[in-house]
């Protein structure tokens, strides 16, 4: 088997990527897929300390039900995501984040 | 780590998981980011398979790669015509820096015993298998309530988008 610290190391290069991604790209459908970069990273995360963990021998089932929900909230992220970035790119022409400021105090 | 089947296939899954991250976080062309986007997501697919979760492998694909993916290439598509982005980056630098400061930390904290002893890692021989989840979920002293949550958040986001996205000029 592969040890667990491995599974770690790789989702947190996805996870920095993502955050990398996210703070850094001009384009929000950009950083609308780091985003998703980010919520794998962690699903790596949460499969790999159910399987790794003691408790898998009782059958429970908390890491494995948990991602399963966490994919579920995420499609719903990404369906209202992208509908306002649609709504935002037709009332003021941008997709950049930093130009969508009608709410700024 | 002995060279076995599951080693290979985790040095594949690591190539295209990390590859397609870094093709997300760099192309110029989103619609290709697109495509380094599911590369990114299938190799996540494939590690659920190597950690015995077959069942979050199918789902993975069907969702990530089927729906999502899909989603944001019309997104890329319909908001690209009077896109006229010249840079790619803004803040390039602190970014570089942030990510690569809390990539290093994150190592350190998986790898160095900080937090606690590292246990000797040993996965137990039996899982829970698909049957088990699908059990769970419609127990009521499993996962019922979150199960029906997830439907009616669902069914709002669904609602939601629709109305967000409606044009309502004519």
């Amino acid at each position: 088997m592969v040890p667990l610290w491995m599974y770690l190391a790789v989702a947190a290069a996805l996870f920095s990527l993502g955050v990398f991604g996210a703070l850094s790209r001009r384009n929000a459908v950009a950083v609308l897929m780091s985003v998703e970069l980010m919520l794998n990273a962690v699903n790596i995360n949460l499969v790999a300390f159910w399987r790794y963990s003691e408790s898998s021998t009782d059958l429970l089932l908390n890491g494995y039900a948990f991602t399963a929900f966490v994919l579920i909230v995420a499609a719903a992220e990404a369906a209202v995501g992208l509908a306002i970035i649609i709504t935002v790119y037709r009332n003021r022409r941008s997709v950049i984040p930093e130009e969508a400021a009608a709410l700024k105090g | 780590m002995e060279l076995n089947a599951i080693s290979i296939g985790f040095v594949v899954f690591t190539i295209f998981t990390l590859g397609g991250g870094i093709g997300v976080v760099t192309t110029r062309n989103l619609f290709r980011g697109t495509i380094w986007l599911m590369v990114s997501l299938f190799g996540v697919a494939g590690y659920f398979v190597l950690l015995s979760a077959p069942f979050l492998a199918a789902v993975q694909i069907l969702v990530y790669i089927g729906a999502i993916a899909i989603l944001i290439t019309f997104a890329v598509m319909l908001t690209r015509s009077v896109t006229r982005i010249k840079t790619r980056y803004i803040r390039l630098v602190p970014s570089l820096i942030a990510s690569l400061a809390l990539f290093l930390i994150l190592l350190l904290g998986v790898t160095v015993p900080i937090f606690g002893g590292v246990s000797p890692e040993l996965a137990p021989e039996t899982v829970a298998s698909t049957r088990d989840l699908g059990a769970a979920l419609v127990d009521e002293n499993g996962y019922v309530v979150p199960f029906l949550l997830a439907s009616v958040l669902l069914t709002g986001a669904m609602i939601g988008a629709i109305f967000i996205a409606r044009d309502d000029t004519d």
